[in-house]
């Protein structure tokens, strides 16, 4: 039989109404939190015993809606999911309860989520194809057919991985991951008729993919194990599979590692430099750098790039193991 | 007597150019350590996870090439960059839950004579130190103590996410909302750790070239956190890391509206100043933030 415990516990809850409040302020609480609890209880707490103005959003209480999505000292949590004991061993017993976003705050916890929506709708989250009104037959997917989906379909929209990306909290232009696990999702599905459409939309400069930053907050939040980077690398793929790159600085400083690897095994990083930008933007843009590098030795000159042993072995390998060509 | 510790180190590409003081300091401090490495001289790049977008298979064989020659030596292979790090680890994880991947692998690796078997772990000279040499042998090393100053640990993304993957390498995985290996370093060589609230963020190597506006926006407010928490210096084990905030506080700073030049040191050059070694063994004159305090 477990035992239930009870630790005191110190909240600092983000106050805030649009209608009445020109900043926000923290209300801090001190409650008996027994083990349990997820954090949705103490949000019903706050309401039905602190202050009955407290609000926040609701509805499943079984971790499929994603309404409640919050974060706690800056870890985006699904609070009818999240337990309290977990956060507690995590950060111990000073709390913050914050929306997903406090910048797009309406009310305390709720956020207007206009934007995750809108570049929901932007990649097209939706099968695309000539639909025959009258089949004869059912249409058939495999189950390897649908493995390639690579659970991509779990994704709940609740909205902590768009809220948790740095990329896209300091470019509102970017599409963020979960609207690009959306389109990886219908890309994935050999019913559909409109990757070539997406990978338009997710290959596009400053909204799409090549604006990740690789940090995998996106796959470390998502509480349904989707792995946006995961379809976000997948993206990255077909483009460069269907042919559809763009040539331009993001696309050549990817292709740039083969190129490097094959020639010296190691990369030769000025190089990658000067093949993604060209010659003269590199020198504008990165040239005072650059200098100051050259000037405390972080600059190795071409004649002193080092190489790998056995580099034949890996041409070979390039050879004969690369998949795709730009 | 204790066993001496031995790993086939990974320099990644960084190590062997833009931070050649990296290099210096990974052997100055194994030395003092008494850890054996055994570089790697055969293997390659390891796609920083940019090689993967474009084929993600050839980056599959060729970081599983890296590790046969880990595992020919019978050694672990051990890191000294967190995107050498998560991609290798990540490789190795994928082939060692994939057995039709893994063949698919092996039948390329089998044209050059090679195979990939999975007998050789991975991991980072950071966790190589704290859990393999371990912290309290680490503190009797200690002969300066750090306990002037304030430093802010800049911990690097690809260490501590994914947690998942982190804690099948590392066997026990800090934190990422929380971490505390860096914490617990500086503590351990007698400086003060500060906290702030970038100290686990990108810092936006990655996307320096396709979207010079957001990573210098990441850079800018991780210096300026370090800054605002008191910090005399920064530190991480990550040289790409390094490479951004030692190196772009300029744009950076353009983009935060501050000046956020400050000293940002290899993990391994910290632990070195606290185990007596010299600076130029540190390679403290390859900084562009100047290293001022020594």
């Amino acid at each position: 039989m477990t035992t239930i415990t009870t630790q005191t516990i110190t909240f600092n809850v983000f106050r805030f109404n649009a209608e009445t409040d020109y900043l926000p302020h923290y209300k801090t609480i001190e409650m008996e939190v027994t083990s349990e609890e997820v954090v949705l209880d103490i949000l019903n707490r706050i309401k039905w015993d602190v202050d009955g103005s407290f609000s926040y959003r609701r509805s499943c209480r079984h971790g499929i809606c994603g309404a409640c999505a919050i974060k706690v000292n800056g870890k985006g949590v699904l609070a009818c999911k999240e337990r309290m004991n977990d956060l507690i061993e995590l950060f111990g017993t000073e709390l913050t309860l914050e929306p997903l976003s406090i910048k797009r705050a309406v009310k305390d916890m709720i956020i207007d989520k206009e934007d995750f929506w809108k570049k929901h709708e932007q990649v097209k989250p939706y099968l695309i194809d000539e639909i025959d009104e009258h089949p004869e037959s059912e249409n058939l997917v495999t189950p390897k057919e649908e493995a390639q989906l690579l659970e991509a379909d779990y994704c709940i929209q609740c909205g902590l991985c768009h809220y948790s990306c740095p990329s896209l909290e300091n470019n509102e232009s970017y599409i963020g991951p979960a609207a690009f696990a959306a389109a990886y999702r219908f890309n994935a599905d050999v019913r559909d008729k409109a990757t070539l459409d997406r990978l338009d939309i997710v290959n596009a400069p400053d909204q799409g993919v090549w604006d990740c930053v690789k940090c995998f907050e996106c796959q470390e939040v998502c509480p349904k194990e989707v792995n946006p980077i995961e379809k976000i690398t997948k993206l990255h793929n077909q483009v460069f599979e269907n042919g559809v790159a763009i040539n331009n600085v993001a696309t050549r400083h990817a292709v740039g590692f083969a190129h490097s690897i094959k020639k010296h095994g190691l990369l030769d990083e000025a190089e990658l430099v000067r093949y993604s930008e060209g010659t003269v933007p590199m020198l504008m843009k990165h040239g005072k750098v650059g200098f100051k590098m050259f000037k405390v030795g972080k600059v190795v000159m071409p004649w002193n790039m080092p190489k790998s042993d056995k580099l034949d072995e890996v041409k070979a390998l390039i050879k004969s193991s690369s998949t795709v060509k730009f | 007597m204790e066993k001496k510790l031995t790993y086939a180190l990974f320099t990644g590409c960084t190590a062997k150019e833009s931070t050649p003081e990296q290099l210096m300091s990974t052997y100055a401090v194994a030395e003092k350590l008494g850890i054996e490495l055994v570089e790697l001289s055969e293997a390659t790049c390891c796609g920083a996870s940019h090689l993967q977008d474009y084929d993600d298979f050839l980056s599959l064989v060729l970081n599983a090439r890296n590790i046969c020659y880990a595992e020919s030596r019978g050694m672990t292979m051990v890191t000294i960059c967190n995107t050498c790090q998560l991609n290798t680890a990540m490789t190795k994880h994928r082939l060692d839950n994939d057995p039709e991947l893994k063949a698919r692998v092996n039948e390329k690796l089998a044209e050059v004579g090679l195979e990939y078997k999975g007998t050789s772990e991975i991991t980072h000279f950071l966790y190589a130190i704290i859990d393999d040499f371990g912290l309290e042998t680490l503190k009797e090393k200690v002969v300066t103590p750090l306990s002037q100053f304030n430093i802010a640990p800049f911990y690097g993304c690809h260490n501590i996410r994914p947690s998942e993957l982190q804690n099948e390498t590392h066997g026990k995985a800090e934190n990422p909302y929380n971490p505390n290996s860096l914490d617990d370093l500086i503590v351990t060589l007698g400086g003060v750790n500060v906290d702030y609230e970038e100290k686990n963020k990108c810092c936006g190597f990655h996307a320096e070239l396709q979207a010079p506006k957001t990573a210098a926006l990441l850079t800018g407010k991780a210096l300026m956190g370090a800054m605002d928490a008191n910090a005399d210096w920064m530190v991480t084990p990550c040289p790409l890391c390094h490479l951004k905030l030692d190196t772009q506080y300029e744009h950076a700073g353009h983009a935060v509206g501050r000046d956020v030049k400050m000293p940002v040191l290899h993990m391994q050059q910290m632990v070195g100043l606290a185990l007596g070694c010299t600076p130029s063994e540190l390679g403290l004159k390859h900084h562009v933030s100047k290293v001022n305090f020594v």
